[in-house]
């Protein structure tokens, strides 16, 4: 077997807890569809037959009670459990399945949304004998008004700063605007290996990464990374050009010390194979070489390396905040092509659905109801005279008549009284508005979630 | 028969040359023999049965085939030099113009003039009979030299994709192996429209499941690696190529029911398969694939699986060390011989073995100097011109254009080869030939170096017949932001060629050294001979 998927589906959704407090991050419809239902429709399509998807216990409970979560995919799912509380990061999650990685690994989020062509990356992954592949989009900017924002959308995402070498797969630099005190530093050996660097900051980071087997083993033995994307990949893109360490020079340095260089022994001696004289052999017979103007040979003789997959167009969001998600509801319905109207849902006749509204399964919408670019979710009912515009509507939601709603969200199970106006604005789960409300852009939520906060 | 212990040369001569003295007097049966054989050879290729005489002559045949053997290895050491593009014909005729004589002649020896005139003559009149018949008379015939086979092999599939029937044929096994089909790619230029052409942006892994199960990984990985360009130079692919297999094996468990011998073999077919469509297989793999083969099917049926896998490992792991790396070695220390100091040498694009001889004879304090000659579109003199500077050679680079203002400097070429061909032909980098042609003319002698592994039975006189056609697109440069050639697919009137490789004749070679000794280009045939007898 060449490659494992690794489906990480055990995240909070930290930066939308409005939507999340009731249905966990992997389950919010996108679409009528699970979140999850994404990455591994993803993978479905490419030809993966069984995957570890990483998850919590209640997410476990309602895959396989809910029934409005289907999740059809063919593909065997091995679902491993991890506490809630324990708050374990992505690194640390690998950590845990060590014992079922027995190749290579695909690791994917569970908010990936994407029509990417996953063997861009893997070719990388496989032709250069990569220790790290991963796959960036240039970011788009959100359009669509997110409800609840006051004021001008600052711009609390942290910057990226990615460097590629000119041929704009090799990656030679990552960090995190956060990351840095000061300014950017860049070390002289990269210089002096790669003159030429191209230094992008609008990238999304898609969190899909290949990684070599013998980093999960490496992060076995390094308790202290505990975040992939945060800590383990920085780490392996600076590790491309560190002095190699063939003979660890054990001096009399502190123990601290000392644990690290042990650490950068155990990469490097995981990372090389058997038949390495064989590969050195070709390498060495080869033409070819990665870079030219200078005497080192093809990959200036670094044996980790580190590619990225940067796609141009095409379909690629994380569905991590709110605006994120309003916008992959827009979009989504491209990645698949089921009909727009389920088939059992009741539609009355005098009503107008806009050609980019979905409407699930189960649902009644009344007469003289308009529904344009919106999403009604599963047993939704929508009574007469509604107007819903740009708007996402979960499952179960009663709205009564006369309602307009306009820009907003609204949650699973909650009961829009009539004649109420809402704009641009979030409604939590299981929340009542009151008839004849007007509210724009407010965050609708629950007492018991203004407690958690 | 009567003549299957036929000792000596000159008596057979003296049977063929009596049959043929006799010519008129060929008895009907031993002319519709003659028919039926070259119907045969083109049944083969055309598949049309003929009825009629064949079915009379066809039992008369496999008795025919015996004698072929003894005849064939009596003519070896006799250094005829017969052009091997003929080989068929001759032994085809020639045993059955000696099964049916009687008793065997006591004629004096003919001259060898005369020998030569006859065989001529029979010669043209296979031509005659031939003419009227297939239409592809091209016929590649891989020269049997040790074993006659009276079997033409078929025209290999690579070289006549224009045909529309090969075509659907290949795609048909492709798909019983579960092997996506790799789609051509561009305009190709009509005189190369029988051959592949593959862009380099539609890699052959877009049609395959990701995490790959009917091919291994490490062959997706190779495959990949020999179309990106990876893995270049016809060292380098066999050495991956073995590498590869080494995994392979690793890798195989014998299937309940199943012989290791008989079934790795067929697990290793599709693997050629995709690696054939990712790049076409050079010489050397063909070679190396062809000793593996021979390995595997050697394998005694009550070797336990984990003996014969370690067996299988070790045998590459020889085969690498013999056929490349002491090869290399013995090369080096015959072509340091014909080093001298104050040397200028000549060396075109980046062939391994050069390099290899270069550096061992700066390492022995020869002095000389190094003009290394490069062309567009894959530049790989750079590589090679990298590798003699980091080591201290004083070089000199100039591109392909140059080549006639420097030669007068130059005091020898060496060049490196990608194949042997039976006729003495080197084919080798598309523009060796130019370079060989231009030394010629100024009188520098020109020395090619190639292993004996990858000496290879094929016959061939042009590089058109059979070549590699690289991504037209690598022909695009791009200066100061613009791309000339964008657009070149909206041009109907414009093709893109970008050739691999081109074939020299053994006239422009002086000298071919190998690691069995330095040999004249046109004593190929005899290694070959010498190579098969061995095994």
């Amino acid at each position: 077997m060449e490659l494992q998927a690794v489906l990480m589906a055990a995240g909070g959704g930290s930066r939308m807890m409005d939507l999340t407090y009731n249905t966990p991050k992997p389950l919010l419809p996108v679409g009528n569809k699970p979140l999850i239902w994404y990455p591994l429709n993803l993978l479905e399509r490419v030809g993966f037959e069984e995957v570890i998807v990483i998850t919590t216990k209640e997410v476990q409970k309602m895959i396989s009670t809910d029934p409005k979560v289907k999740l059809d995919v063919k593909m065997k799912l091995d679902l491993v459990c991890i506490q809630e509380d324990a708050d374990m990061g992505t690194a640390d999650a690998l950590r845990h399945i060590q014992q079922k990685v027995k190749t290579d690994i695909l690791v994917l989020s569970c908010d990936l949304i994407t029509d990417a062509a996953l063997h861009e990356v893997v070719d990388l992954f496989r032709a250069h004998n990569a220790t790290l592949s991963m796959l960036m989009s240039k970011a788009h900017e959100f359009t669509e008004t997110v409800p609840g924002q006051k004021g001008k959308k600052k711009n609390g995402e942290q910057r990226d700063f990615v460097g590629v070498d000119g041929t704009g797969k090799r990656l030679l630099f990552m960090a995190n605007e956060a990351d840095l005190d000061e300014g950017l530093v860049i070390r002289k050996s990269i210089m002096r290996k790669h003159p030429r660097m191209h230094i992008k900051t609008g990238l999304v980071d898609a969190h899909l990464y290949c990684l070599k087997k013998s980093v999960v083993h490496f992060l076995a033995d390094n308790k202290s990374i505990s975040s992939i994307r945060g800590e383990l990949v920085p780490y392996l893109v600076r590790k491309q050009f560190s002095k190699s360490t063939n003979s660890p020079k054990v001096n009399d340095e502190t123990h601290q010390n000392l644990k690290k260089i042990d650490s950068n022994v155990n990469l490097e001696i995981q990372i090389s194979s058997r038949d390495e004289e064989l590969l050195h052999l070709t390498q060495e017979r080869s033409c070819w070489n990665d870079h030219r103007g200078d005497m080192s040979e093809a990959y200036h003789g670094g044996r980790l390396r580190c590619y990225v997959h940067i796609m141009d167009e095409g379909i690629c969001y994380r569905v991590n905040t709110l605006a994120a998600y309003i916008e992959a509801n827009r979009l989504a319905p491209k990645l698949f092509d089921e009909p727009a109207v389920h088939p059992s849902a009741v539609v009355s006749e005098r009503c107008l659905i806009g050609a980019d509204s979905i409407i699930g399964a189960s649902c009644q919408i009344s007469d003289k109801t308009s529904i344009k670019r919106s999403t009604i979710g599963v047993s939704t009912t929508v009574r007469e005279k509604v107007k819903v515009t740009n708007s996402i509507i979960m499952h179960g939601v009663t709205i009564e008549e006369g309602c307009n709603i306009q820009g907003s969200v609204i949650c699973s199970n909650a009961v829009i009284g009539r004649g109420a106006d809402i704009k641009y604005c979030l409604v939590g789960s299981a929340q009542r508005i009151e008839p004849d409300a007007e509210r724009t852009n407010e965050v609708i939520v629950g007492t018991d979630q203004l407690m958690e906060i | 028969m009567a003549d299957c212990g036929e000792p000596d040369g000159p008596d057979n001569k003296d049977n063929i040359t009596r049959s043929k003295n006799e010519g008129k007097e060929l008895t009907k049966e031993e002319k519709q023999r003659l028919r039926k054989q070259k119907k045969q050879q083109k049944k083969q290729k055309e598949r049309k049965d003929e009825k009629g005489p064949s079915e009379t002559e066809k039992e008369k045949t496999p008795v025919s085939l015996l004698p072929p053997r003894p005849v064939a290895t009596q003519k070896a050491p006799s250094a005829l030099p017969a052009p091997a593009s003929a080989p068929i014909p001759v032994p085809a005729s020639a045993p059955f113009h000696s099964s049916p004589t009687p008793s065997p002649a006591d004629k004096p020896a003919k001259s060898k003039a005369e020998l030569k005139a006859e065989r001529r003559a029979r010669q043209e009149t296979d031509r005659a009979s031939k003419q009227p018949g297939s239409s592809s008379s091209s016929i590649k015939t891989k020269a049997p030299l040790s074993e006659l086979n009276p079997v033409v092999k078929r025209l290999p599939e690579h070289v006549q994709v224009d045909d529309p029937a090969v075509v659907k044929r290949l795609a048909k096994k492709l798909e019983r192996q579960q092997i996506p089909l790799r789609s051509d790619y561009g305009y190709k230029v009509s005189l190369f429209s029988h051959l592949h052409q593959y862009s380099r942006k539609a890699p052959l892994t877009q049609q395959l499941s990701i995490p790959s199960t009917v091919i291994h990984p490490s062959i997706v990985r190779l495959g990949l690696q020999y179309s990106q360009g990876i893995v270049a130079g016809s060292n380098a692919r066999s050495v991956a190529l073995l590498h590869a297999f080494k995994q392979v094996i690793r890798d195989y468990t014998t299937p309940p029911n199943e012989e290791l011998s008989r079934d790795l073999v067929n697990k290793l077919k599709p693997y050629i398969s995709f690696l054939n469509q990712c790049r076409p297989l050079s010489a050397s793999m063909g070679n190396a694939i062809k000793y593996i083969k021979k390995e595997i099917s050697n394998i005694p049926s009550q070797c336990k699986e984990e003996e014969a896998k370690t067996k299988l490992l070790q045998c590459i792991d020889r085969y690498i060390e013999e056929k490349i790396v002491l090869a290399a070695k013995a090369i080096s220390k015959y072509a340091i011989e014909k080093i001298s100091d104050g040397d200028i040498i000549l060396v075109y694009g980046c062939s391994s073995l050069v390099n290899h001889i270069l550096c061992e004879a700066f390492e022995k304090s020869r002095k000389f100097r190094v003009i290394v000659v490069d062309s567009r579109p894959r530049l790989e003199g750079r590589e090679a011109l990298r590798r003699l500077v980091q080591r201290g050679i004083s070089c000199t680079y100039v591109l392909i254009s140059a080549l006639s203002y420097i030669l007068p400097e130059v005091s020898k070429v060496f060049l490196g080869a990608h194949a042997l061909l039976a006729n003495g032909y080197v084919m080798s980098r598309v523009g060796t030939s130019q370079i060989a042609l231009v030394a010629r003319t100024f009188n520098v002698p020109v020395l090619v170096c190639c292993e004996t592994y990858k000496f290879c039975e094929r016959v061939q006189t042009d590089s058109f017949v059979s070549n590699e056609l690289d991504d037209p697109d690598d022909l695009m440069v791009t200066r100061k932001g613009k791309t000339q050639l964008e657009n070149w697919q909206d041009v109907s009137s414009l093709g893109l060629l970008n050739l691999v490789y081109d074939v020299t004749p053994p006239d422009f070679v002086d000298l071919v050294i190998t690691d069995l000794g330095m040999i004249p280009c046109t004593s190929v045939p005899v290694v070959l001979r010498v190579k098969n007898l061995d095994q």
